[in-house]
């Protein structure tokens, strides 16, 4: 065996695992039943491949190949396992499907994949884990790290949930058209989770942020792809293209710093993300059914109108936000509209707007101190030193607490250091 | 495969079993164990005298400890079961969904293969 063909073929090893893993262990776990055996039988057969393929050469469907080796390492595993005489005949039928190797027709069960992920008798917190690690195989550690907890505390959760899909009999089905919209909001959240844990820098490393939100927007494009007809799926898709279109390159090694979107230059930003977020979000609308996610979206393809008039049209947003208010009532979107609100209008207007939180768990949320600090800023200095000691307090990544000292000591009249 | 639907009601809606409301209250369950029955998914269960009937039996080293046994400051009484086949998780939610029981809490157990 040289030494070229064992490189060739890991190269192509990895190629097929960046490009087919997901539709690959979906369709494994739809005729198993069983993530986790999923997983194993998959990861053996990645496996095998970086042994045979060099000797053999590199097979003329590589994800085929996959599923074939993956097929048989299932069967042995449950043969092991001493498992039903039902679920081996089920294996031999699955075999049968996938043999013919020149095509890869097998049917698209992503979706399936998706739906159990983010089942509703699946603890909410662990489904954003759960789809980042069985589709985009990414490391627990990491996963962990965005979420605050241990990485065996995520192990044990992920197996937990694993093992309540195979044992309760969770379908890998889509479900009818009466409750498909309800459960698809779930998948749509778990995915939006997955891209804000990737913008929490306070918690993971500059790449591996990168990874959790290319990781979600690759998913946001999937559920596109899937379900072309759901407005809500472009909005989300809509969405994290415009939030993406932002992101600078991250530093080497480093914590981005950060800068708020009014002092960023928008000529930095991504033209092509934003150009995808425009046409999605144009192909959602002529749907003609709005949702928070479009709204959302909307909101941020307004703030991209400053790339081209050099103008944010603050009127526009705050209308946007009382629409989502009404479909999804949140105090994150209250405080954005508070903040809008000031611009829009000036600061009697946003603090009155935030007045009317007061009643609400906001003491503790840093947006409504930072929107607060801003609005006191030229009306009463003290009340602002004092809101944005408050929000620095609350405040995670250093990048934002050192943001948030330079704006405190600028509203306080105090020299810039 | 096989579920067991534990069945847990509000002690007020327990309360209806006597007195004024009896009839309402089982004329539900009649109708859903019907249903249950004419769906062909009926695998048993039974419902249950209330809490203030039961004994518990403590299982110590050596010996055992007769109690009695409602301990019922709890918000949710185990008012029955049912054992119910269905094809997955979802139609199990489904069969759960439909229980007469206002502010109950059904917990659904996938069943051990014995």
């Amino acid at each position: 065996m040289s030494a070229a063909a064992a490189e060739a073929s890991r190269d192509a090893v990895s190629r097929v695992a960046t490009e087919s893993y997901g539709r690959l262990v979906a369709t494994l776990a739809a005729r198993l039943g069983d993530l986790a055996a999923a997983e194993d039988a998959l990861s053996d057969a990645l496996t095998d491949a970086l042994v045979s393929w060099p000797r053999r050469g590199i097979p003329a469907n590589p994800a085929a190949w996959l599923l074939v080796a993956a097929r048989r390492n299932a069967t042995d595993a449950a043969r092991r396992a001493g498992r039903g005489r039902a679920a081996l005949a089920e294996l031999e039928r699955m075999a049968q499907g996938v043999t013919d190797s020149a095509d890869l027709s097998w049917p698209d069960e992503r979706l399936k994949l998706l739906m159990v992920c983010a089942h509703p008798a699946i603890d909410s917190g662990v489904r954003t884990p759960l789809m980042l690690q069985v589709i985009f195989r990414l490391d627990v550690a990491a996963i962990a790290r965005a979420y605050l907890i241990s990485p065996a505390a995520m192990e044990q959760r992920l197996v937990r949930a694993k093992a309540k899909i195979r044992l309760a009999a969770i379908p890998f089905d889509i479900p009818g058209p009466d409750e498909l919209p309800e459960r698809l909001i779930d998948v749509q959240r778990a995915v939006y989770a997955a891209f804000t844990a990737g913008r929490d820098e306070a918690a993971v490393e500059a790449a591996e942020a990168d990874t959790l939100r290319r990781a979600s927007l690759q998913l946001a494009g999937w559920l596109v792809e899937l379900l072309p007809h759901e407005p809500e799926c472009r909005g989300l898709l809509a969405l994290l293209c415009f939030s993406e279109s932002r992101v600078s390159p991250a530093p080497p090694g480093g914590e981005r710093p950060f800068i708020p979107l009014d002092e960023q230059d928008p000529n930095e930003w991504d033209a092509t993300l934003i150009e995808r977020g425009e046409r999605e979000l144009a192909l959602a609308s002529a749907l003609r059914q709005p949702g928070p996610f479009q709204i959302e979206a909307a909101i941020q393809s307004a703030h991209a109108e400053r790339r081209r008039s050099g103008e944010t049209p603050w009127p526009a947003i705050v209308h946007l936000y009382d629409r989502l208010l009404e479909l999804r009532p949140t105090i994150g979107a209250a405080v954005a509209r508070a903040a809008a609100v000031l611009n829009a209008v000036g600061p009697e207007a946003a603090l009155a707007a935030l007045a009317q939180l007061e009643a609400q768990p906001v003491r503790a949320y840093q947006p409504y101190w930072v929107v607060r600090a801003n609005a006191l800023a030229t009306i009463d200095r003290r009340a602002s030193e004092e809101a944005f000691h408050i929000a620095i307090g609350l405040t995670e990544s250093a990048a934002t607490r050192a943001f948030l000292e330079r704006r405190r000591r600028a509203a306080c009249g105090a020299p810039a250091e | 495969m096989k579920y067991t639907l534990l069945i847990f009601e509000k002690p007020e809606e327990m309360a209806k079993r006597d007195g004024p409301q009896a009839q309402a209250y089982w004329a539900g369950w009649q109708a859903y164990s019907a249903a249950v029955q004419s769906a062909g998914v009926m695998a048993g269960g039974a419902g249950l005298q209330v809490p203030a009937t039961a004994t518990r039996v403590r299982l110590t080293p050596g010996k055992h400890e007769v109690q009695d046994g409602p301990y019922t400051d709890s918000k949710e009484l185990l008012g029955g079961f049912y054992v119910i086949e269905a094809a997955n998780l979802d139609e199990a939610i489904k069969w759960a969904a439909r229980v007469p029981s206002p502010n109950g809490v059904v917990e659904i157990r996938p069943n051990l293969v014995m």
